[in-house]
């Protein structure tokens, strides 16, 4: 079978050796054998046990905080609070307003205020119990329209109007002018409510203080952290702790799971190492699941509303969107969700006029941050739902009327967005083929049966009706600017090669699970024409490997990737050079693979890759070389804010949904998804496979199951029982489709699948539901009391249409922001003026001499 | 008060002296050092610290140590056995049946004994093993792959 697979894919792709061919990742065998270490898996000799004693409180004062008694208990050896660790920090520079721990105020149930270290977790417990805080409790905002009518309760000084974290108002080309040309205008409120990234894998640290009285610093740090982003780390540790970062290391071990939820500085990463530091000991804390809801930063409910224009033909001629999103009580990634719920809307369809207004606004709930999709997933839904009402409303097909408005590759956004590669109208093709999308409706239409119906059993026959539902996505393959404004490198990969033949790459990315070491082995295997398994790979390490700024926007295959390939290029070409004179033939006729440099005109011609190395190195000495990557210049437009949206290159995926409605229970079933997606080149389409369905199964569970739902200003369910995440017994069948054409600047035509394939799943789902049962519920988690209760009302509404399911938010009469206009020809102008020079600059083919 | 007691842990008779109170997951990881096992909830919710006693799948947070004294206990460090792999343990490697890892040796284990039990298992049967294993990457999809060709390993038939 796997033999087979690798005889197809090399058909396909001839001039690779590794790249597109199915292998285990380099990490696999350390997984299953339970070698592998995460954070938690590491104890140090003298190791204290640290933990967090958090806010019960949504919303309170602090009048005093008491920790006598604790420190009083045997095996108590430090305690420390908000005024031990004064600095202010945040992953955007501009929304520093966290404290390590709560100063005068907390903000949400789950706040930390006091940080405890003890000789086990026991004690801990003992001790949590004696610390007294005295609070003086405040009025709680739990939503956006309560965040929104209660301006006099300020919940945090980072708003500068009432709640209002950020607000933004842009306009792109014409868009009175295009709703005026539109023959129909629609309109739709949605909600997405949001939920937690829930890695199986809870956050853990380990900290270690290693003294050194000779330093004027005092000493070194190492901080072990489960974190999808140890520079960001590295950077605000040296922040708060007043530590210079070449004092700092920190590393990622194995990651158990991000999703996003491990991308921000932690309280307890940062209070680990303040207790390390005053203790001299090394110190863990790990989380409990319960603590992994309140840290959260997982995807923010946000109310939408949409205004579309369009013409009989089903031509797009403007939209108006605006976005209200509920942040919880900080900032985090907060600023660049709002842009990025409304960025992306011009990346699927092309929209020749777009309005976009977006509000973030503070609640009293944990801080809301980036997750799978970030920002992108909740437009990506009300979009979705809300061109299958319109294709519905034009009386189309929704494939079709989603096929006449598709972005075209190479082209740019009216948003200033550069487009490369786009094979989204394949991607269709795919699912509506492989689905029997046709004939299924076909049968619907004329009342027969499709055959698929007949499957169900006597029973469900009477009261489970069927759908199908389509949608349509694209995604970052990485955010085209870093999170703190420089103009270094995005990413860089180092390659040392050992006269012995054995070859080390470092590099600051981490695998959390997508496989990111494997990709940059892989790459590096097919370059230097030997097997990934000969490589060692040293990642996510501050102190030794060059920064890549870390596993979020889906950047790393495409960025470190790059990176990688022109490390090992610099170095094949040292190695080329030598084996050239030894073989006697012109470099330009040379290739390897399996171990061997070889005259391509004369392939017994020879030299093993050891040999080749060891010439090398006494032609040129330490044989080490360097490639970064940072995205091209002129792919976005020149107005403040155009920074959240641009990516060297775009994915594209589509889904379709086959669901199953019981009309008497409300219970949706999602009998099998199919999803094709746009990847450019699979580098393993083992992995790339493995994302789309990990993206897919996520996605199910985001549309139907996990709520984010609160009681008396505290997260409802914070537990694995309690919160719902889909079981072998929920998750559907899902058939994955790869589309592969190449980006010309992708690392061998390669762009990203960790985030993409999630985002058409949703409103697949919410289209399929409406297929089968011809009610609208415009919110999700959809679950079976919201489609009784959105049948009933139908059924009360007698013919009158269904009422809308979603409560509008009662917009402000002025936006809180000035309103930025952009047309899309000044990017023209700029480009031909030569500032968009670097817009076609990309990686050479494999073979091509750059 | 800390209390002495032999546990046969994969194959191998171990002394420790545990706090009563203490679960087999953390006298495992903490006290013996076999950090393979994992958890993720504490509370028995996730399937993550599965082992096996006397071959049937448990959750080690919700077992004392006391209680399974007299038994066999098998973690993830144990179902290699004399250096060679289980055959679940390839195939999951092979067919990228393990993202992150963290919940691999549970689901592993719980595998291991379904296959022992049933050698040939339909999807439906192999999703009702695995169904008290929550994994949040791989949608499942390639671990059922992974389970069916290991069963056909172990039968012998082409890989």
């Amino acid at each position: 079978m796997k033999q087979q697979q690798d005889e197809q894919v090399q058909k396909a792709h001839p001039p690779y050796k590794i790249i597109g061919t199915p292998r285990p990742k380099v990490d696999a065998y350390s997984k299953v054998t339970g070698r592998a270490l995460y954070a938690d898996d590491i104890m140090l000799p003298r190791m204290l046990y640290g933990r967090l004693v958090r806010s019960p409180h949504p919303h309170a004062r602090i009048l005093s905080i008491d920790t006598h008694k604790a420190l009083e208990l045997p095996g108590v050896i430090a305690i420390i609070t908000g005024e031990d660790l004064p600095q202010k920090y945040g992953i955007l520079p501009s929304s520093q307003d966290e404290y390590a721990l709560a100063i005068d105020k907390v903000r949400y149930v789950g706040d930390p205020v006091v940080a405890i270290a003890a000789l086990d977790p026991d004690i801990l417990d003992e001790a949590a119990k004696l610390i007294h805080v005295e609070y003086e409790v405040l009025p709680a905002l739990m939503s956006i329209d309560e965040a929104l009518a209660h301006p006099e309760v300020k919940i945090n000084d980072e708003a500068r109007i009432g709640n209002i974290h950020k607000a933004v108002s842009y306009e792109f080309g014409e868009v009175e002018a295009g709703f005026a040309e539109a023959d129909y205008i629609r309109e739709d409120w949605f909600y997405y409510e949001g939920n937690n990234h829930a890695p199986i894998e809870e956050h853990a640290c380990v900290a270690n203080w290693e003294p050194n009285p000779s330093d004027p610093v005092g000493g070194k740090l190492t901080l072990w952290s489960s974190t999808q982003t140890p520079h960001y780390v590295h950077r605000e540790l040296s922040k708060v702790l007043g530590i210079p970062q070449s004092h700092i290391r920190v590393i990622a071990p194995n990651v158990g799971g991000g999703f996003g939820g491990k991308s921000d500085p932690f309280s307890h990463e940062i209070c680990a190492a303040e207790l390390s530091r005053r203790t001299g000991r090394p110190v863990k804390i790990t989380c409990t699941r319960e603590e992994v809801f309140l840290i959260h930063r997982g995807r923010h409910p946000v109310k939408m509303w949409i205004k579309t224009g369009v013409k009989r033909d089903g031509t797009l001629t403007a939209m108006h969107f605006r976005s209200f999103l509920d942040g919880g009580a900080y900032g985090s990634y907060g600023i660049a969700t709002t842009y990025y719920t409304g960025a992306l809307q011009t990346v699927t369809y092309k929209l020749p006029a777009y309005k976009f207004e977006g509000m973030r606004l503070f609640t009293n709930k944990p801080p809301c941050g980036p997750k799978r999709g970030h920002g992108t997933t909740q437009p990506r839904y009300a979009v979705e739902v809300h061109m299958d009402k319109i294709a519905h409303d034009l009386g189309m097909d929704p494939v079709e009327f989603r096929r006449h408005n598709l972005i075209e590759p190479y082209t740019r956004t009216v948003n200033g967005l550069r487009i490369t590669s786009c094979a989204l109208s394949e991607c269709l093709d795919q699912v509506v083929e492989h689905s029997g999308w046709k004939a299924f409706r076909l049968a619907k239409q004329s009342g027969t049966s499709d055959q698929r119906t007949d499957h169900a059993d006597a029973k469900s026959n009477q009261t489970t009706k069927r759908g199908l539902g389509l949608a349509a996505s694209s995604y970052i393959c990485g955010a085209g600017k870093p999170i703190y404004w420089n103009d270094l490198p995005h990413s860089a990969v180092q390659i040392r090669l050992d006269r012995g033949g054995g070859v080390t790459v470092y590099c600051g990315s981490t695998d959390i699970g997508q496989g990111s070491t494997s990709i940059l082995a892989y790459i590096v295997a097919e370059e230097l024409g030997i097997q990934p398994e000969q490589i060692h790979m040293e990642t996510a390490d501050t102190s030794l490997t060059p920064v890549d700024l870390g596993s979020y926007s889906s950047r790393v295959t495409f960025m470190a990737g790059n990176a990688a390939i022109a490390a090992a290029r610099k170095l094949k070409d040292q190695l080329f050079s030598v084996a050239a004179e030894q073989l006697h033939t012109p470099v330009e006729q040379l290739e390897s693979a399996g171990g061997m440099i070889f005259d391509t005109n004369d392939p017994g011609n020879t030299l093993p890759f050891v040999k080749a190395v060891q010439l090398a190195e006494a032609r040129y000495g330490a044989l080490v070389a360097a490639g970064s990557y940072a995205p091209p210049e002129g792919i976005h437009g020149d107005y403040k804010g155009a920074g959240v949206g641009p990516s060297p290159a775009y994915s594209y995926s589509a889904c379709v949904a086959q669901v199953a409605v019981d009309v008497e229970t409300g219970e949706v079933a999602v009998e099998k998804l199919w999803m094709a997606h746009d990847v450019g080149q699979s580098i393993n389409p083992l992995l790339v496979a493995g994302q789309v369905e990990g993206g897919a199964y996520m996605g199910y569970g985001e549309a139907l199951m996990e709520q984010q739902i609160f009681r008396k200003g505290r997260h409802k369910i914070p537990s694995l029982l309690d919160y719902k995440l889909a079981t072998t017994f929920d998750t559907p069948e899902i058939e994955t489709i790869l589309v592969e054409v190449p980006d010309r600047e992708g690392p061998f035509g390669g762009k990203e699948a960790g985030q993409g394939p999630l985002n058409p799943v949703i409103p697949a789902i919410a289209n399929a539901v409406y297929d089968a049962i011809g009610v609208r519920i415009d919110e999700v988690p959809i679950t079976a009391d919201k489609v009784l209760g959105a049948l009933k009302a139908r059924g009360q509404a007698k013919g009158a249409g269904q009422p809308p399911t979603v409560k509008p938010v009662e917009i402000p009469s002025l936006w809180p922001t000035r309103l930025i206009k952009w047309q899309p020809e000044e990017i023209e102008l700029a480009r031909s003026n030569g500032n968009g020079q670097h817009a076609d600059m990309r990686v050479p083919a494999k073979g091509e001499k750059s | 008060m800390r209390e002495l007691i032999t546990l046969r842990v994969n194959g191998e008779r171990r002394e420790v002296a545990v706090l009563p109170h203490h679960t087999l997951l953390e006298v495992l990881r903490e006290d013996l050092g076999l950090t393979g096992t994992k958890h993720g909830c504490e509370l028995g919710e996730c399937g993550a610290c599965t082992v096996l006693i006397d071959g049937v799948p448990m959750l080690s947070c919700l077992t004392l140590p006391v209680e399974v004294q007299e038994a066999e206990i098998t973690t993830i460090e144990g179902l290699e056995q004399n250096g060679k792999l289980h055959p679940l343990q390839e195939t999951f490697a092979e067919l990228g049946a393990a993202q992150c890892g963290y919940c691999t040796p549970g689901i592993l284990l719980s595998g291991a004994a379904l296959l022992q039990a049933n050698p040939r298992p339909s999807r439906e049967q192999i999703k009702e093993a695995l169904a008290g294993n929550l994994c949040r990457c791989t949608g499942y999809t390639k671990i059922y792959e992974a389970v069916e060709a290991a069963a056909e390993r172990m039968q012998g038939g082409a890989s």
